[in-house]
């Protein structure tokens, strides 16, 4: 190419590229226009069915909440006057032994990954990626085996253990997300003042880390007081009044499922009041739980 | 589009002000101009007030201390702040005689024939170098091969690229080096043959080396395009560029040109005490 | 300084045994070798937990598979009262009921993500993102009965009578239109999987590097072309892992499936059709399983979801940890 060609091979290019480009521009932009806008579309059919399902819960479920759901036991389908005491204590129960039993192992199994390195966190930190994406159902087939098979019984002890099971491993990666976010100048300020590494995780790093740690625990029983297949066959829901873990108890979800698949229009709509009931209990939980989070983060540091 | 014309005569007569005295016209056509330029974001103004020409076939550079409204100053020439939306772009800013601001060309239109190089290299990582350099002349409808390959070709060659790639033009862009890359992108931005290219901090974040290579190519590309470029660097504005505009922040933390003249002039003897302390290095 | 004073309560240096704080409680100060062996036993006590739910799953499905062998796995017959089992129907359905809600939430939970990140008032985008997340927080069985009491009925009113005649109601669109089936199923592991693709992609977009996407505008191009063309490209494997993700989710859903897919175990032939899926059909049967076979041959379905949930999610690791940000990725796994 000679030099004087390459000037004028660069003004024809210009002007061919120019051409081409301002008469595909009204092309391009109507593709652009179009594509975001069908994307807007799906934002709107995501948005859909929060807002169906919230406001038929809502709607149908407010016409089942009276004085009496809250405080009478169930009644047989078509016998008015029925509720859901024993489902609300059986979910308190259930759960909070659960919660019991799963924060103190799920915060401790936090700290334990927070302080370790190499490859011994790295399989704990698998496992508890194992245990978060396996089927809720099989935990509960899990529990029957270990706990209703072995004592010949269905019990609220065995749902327990289900819903427990299901919940470390959040609260393990929640504990160790917000034990990492304690700044090391802390921790290490501590020990160098001579405190052992018990007092140092007592005294300094849990109690910086509670907003993260409340989060989690709170996300967890959030998860834990909606679930039903662990339930199945382990506390399998009942129509008497219960607090004896040793027996079979009601559960809210439980209520939800039994009485939703049911013909009657009454039960489906003590199904209703319980879902919207279940809803609140979760949209408190995890609510609130930002909430203290945000107050303890800002009060804390 | 036609070539922009600058007789003072046809200004008044257009209705634009000239500017002050300490910036005086510079030789030959103008390929763009400011006037009365400013921008702000979210209602607190970055950039003041400017009224700049930039000659054609020229690298003009924009020099000051960080904070002083350069790149601000230089986004506005091919509306990147339209992609902020607390941004507020006021004044006119014209390529030929057409207010890009005006709406009588698009965004994207203006682009085509105002391109720009960024600060740290960014080839887009998921092509080869071939599709890079290709992929504003495929942003903009072309697609016949023969046009592709020979516009790739003679960007590469004016980036100081092509000998070292022609062979593995489907090579993925990210196994060249740091000063390749930004190579890589000068000549994706040449390749659709803008008028101007603007460039922002180009070298800042490569070494001497890939720097020195970049600013020899800038001072050929001025039969190619017109180059606009920012620089912290003195010497760098010094080595690459025949006009200059110096921008200092004020005390209202909003940036305003002092002084614009032929770099030999600016950094021999300026007009403004202001230009003076700044090359003597007495801040920046 | 707030840690200076919270230790300076503490007696410092070597004494063993009790110390006393402030509010008067006796809490043994427990050595720093005490403190990491109980540490690590929690750790490993947990571990010992999944290896002995893996265990105790495939020592109870062992009869069902010892007996009926690899045509366990190919067998299409369910029938408890000739004790013959076979997992394919349900395996089927699973892989069908999650395909279908895949299908869907690919487009839609991209699209909604480009939209959150690339379009709409940055105001907004928090409001709105925290409204599809809260999606996720809805229990699985609430999402079953809104599925099985208002969903089903428009289902079976208006979309599948419209799918059958624009059709022809032939092939995937014949048979008796019920509302519920494997259609309905797909549906609401669509809507529930929703929130996982929409969070992660999200992330994942939102993480590709400014530069690139200013590059691409300051070569002409449009919103569009640089969202088709250099933003998902470069979120590729983030987004991939985001629907694998979403799959590992759907196949475990059990509760809201059960509640609307007809409990059928028979293959499907129709989208109208009932069906069942590994975790449905387990749900409905394991209590009323009295002969011996039977229940260890649902537990025996049970260690084939297992298997198939838990290469998904292995798969869906691997893809999403190249990716950042923590604590959505913890939203969406939780």
């Amino acid at each position: 190419m000679t030099m004087t060609q390459a000037p004028d091979r660069r003004h024809a290019r210009r002007e061919e590229i120019q051409k081409l480009a301002s008469g595909s521009e009204r092309r391009r932009k109507i593709y652009s226009g179009v594509g975001l806008s069908i994307c807007g579309m799906f934002l709107v059919v995501a948005l859909i069915p929060l807002i169906s399902v919230l406001a038929y819960t809502v709607q149908r479920g407010v016409q089942a909440w009276s004085a009496d759901f809250f405080s009478h036991l169930p009644t047989p389908a078509g016998i008015p006057g029925g509720g859901i005491w024993n489902a609300m204590v059986g979910s308190l129960i259930i759960d909070g032994i659960a919660a019991v039993v799963a924060v103190p192992f799920g915060i401790a199994a936090g700290l334990f990954l927070a302080e370790s390195e190499g490859r011994v966190a790295g399989v704990i930190r698998f496992a508890a990626d194992v245990l978060s994406g396996v089927p809720s159902i099989i935990i509960g087939i899990f529990a029957y085996i270990a706990l209703v098979r072995s004592l010949g019984h269905f019990s609220a002890i065995a749902g327990s253990f289900a819903i427990g099971v299901l919940m470390v491993p959040i609260i393990i990666r929640a504990s160790e997300t917000a034990i990492r976010g304690v700044p090391h100048t802390l921790a290490e300020a501590g020990l160098s003042l001579g405190a052992r590494r018990s007092t140092v995780a007592r005294r300094v790093i849990l109690p910086t880390a509670l907003p993260g740690l409340i989060t989690g625990v709170l996300l967890a029983v959030a998860r834990g007081v909606g679930e039903t297949a662990p339930l199945l066959f382990t506390a399998i829901g009942s129509q008497y009044f219960a607090t004896n873990p040793n027996q079979p108890m009601a559960a809210l979800p439980l209520v939800v499922f039994q009485d939703g698949i049911q013909a009657y229009p009454d039960l489906q709509q003590i199904a209703w009041g319980t879902a919207l009931f279940l809803i609140t209990v979760v949209l408190v939980l995890s609510v609130g739980s930002r909430l203290i989070a945000a107050r303890l983060g800002r009060v804390r540091l | 589009m036609t070539e922009a014309m600058t007789d003072p005569r046809m200004e008044k007569q257009l209705g634009m002000e000239t500017e002050k005295a300490l910036t005086p016209r510079p030789p030959g056509n103008s390929v763009m101009r400011l006037r009365n330029v400013a921008v702000a974001f979210g209602g607190r103004t970055a950039v003041h007030d400017v009224t700049l020409d930039f000659p054609e076939h020229q690298v003009t550079a924009l020099i000051g201390p960080s904070g002083s409204g350069k790149t601000t100053l230089l986004r506005t020439l091919n509306r990147m702040h339209d992609l902020t939306r607390s941004a507020q772009v006021t004044g006119q800013v014209m390529l030929g005689d057409v207010d890009v601001y005006g709406g009588s060309i698009s965004p994207t239109l203006l682009r085509s024939q105002v391109g720009m190089v960024f600060q740290r290299p960014n080839p887009f990582p998921t092509m080869s170098i071939y599709d890079n350099v290709v992929a504003g002349l495929r942003f903009n409808g072309a697609r016949r091969k023969g046009l592709l390959d020979e516009a790739a070709e003679s960007a590469l060659k004016s980036a100081v690229l092509w000998d070292s790639v022609k062979d593995r033009l489907k090579a993925h862009a990210s196994m060249l080096s740091g000063g390749e890359q930004q190579r890589l992108c000068i000549a994706r931005s040449l390749a659709v043959e803008p008028r101007v290219l603007l460039m922002d901090e180009p070298t800042s974040s490569l070494d001497p080396q890939a720097t020195k290579r970049i600013e020899e190519l800038v001072t050929e590309l001025k039969t190619r395009v017109s180059v606009i470029i920012v620089t912290h660097n003195m010497q760098q504005a010094v080595r690459v560029s025949d006009y200059c505009a110096f921008l200092l922040m004020g005390d209202d933390r909003a940036g305003q040109l002092i002084e614009a003249a032929p770099t030999t002039k600016l950094f021999e003897h300026p007009d403004d005490e202001r230009t003076l302390d700044y090359i003597s290095g007495r801040f920046g | 300084m707030a840690h200076q004073a919270v230790l300076e309560r503490e007696p410092l240096g070597h004494a063993r045994g009790s110390n006393t704080t402030g509010g008067g409680l006796r809490l043994p100060v427990v050595s720093d070798g005490l403190y990491r062996a109980s540490l690590a036993a929690v750790a490993a006590l947990f571990c010992l937990l999944i290896v002995a739910l893996v265990v105790t799953l495939v020592v109870q499905a062992r009869p069902a598979f010892a007996h009926f062998g690899f045509g366990f796995l190919t067998g299409t017959a369910w029938d408890p009262v000739h004790v013959k089992y076979g997992a394919l129907p349900f395996v089927i359905g699973t892989l069908e009921t999650t395909a279908i809600a895949m299908v869907l939430a690919i487009p839609v939970g991209l699209g909604t993500a480009l939209v959150l990140v690339h379009a709409i008032h940055p105001k907004l985008r928090a409001p709105l993102s925290t409204a599809v997340e809260l999606l996720a927080a809805v229990p699985s069985v609430v999402y079953g009965l809104w599925a099985l009491l208002v969903v089903a009925p428009w289902v079976r009113s208006i979309i599948e009578p419209d799918l059958a005649r624009t059709t022809g109601g032939t092939g995937p669109f014949s048979g008796p239109q019920l509302g519920i089936g494997l259609l309905l199923a797909g549906l609401v592991l669509f809507v529930m999987v929703l929130p996982t693709m929409v969070a992660i992609s999200r992330d994942v977009i939102a993480s590709v590097p400014r530069d690139e996407v200013e590059a691409a505008y300051a070569l002409g191009a449009t919103r569009w072309q640089v969202l088709w063309r250099v933003v998902l490209p470069s979120a590729r494997s983030g987004l991939l892992g985001a629907v694998t993700l979403s799959t590992g989710r759907a196949l475990g859903e059990t509760i809201a499936v059960t509640m609307v897919i007809g409990n059928s175990t028979a293959i499907a032939h129709s989208l109208f059709s009932p069906s069942a899926t590994l975790s449905s059909v387990i749900a409905n049967q394991f209590t009323e399983a009295t002969e011996p076979f039977h229940l260890s041959s649902l537990i025996a379905l049970g260690v084939v979801l297992l298997v198939i949930a838990m290469l998904v999610n292995a798969a869906a690791r691997l893809l999403v940890r190249s990716v950042g940000r923590q604590s959505a990725v913890s939203v969406a796994l939780a």
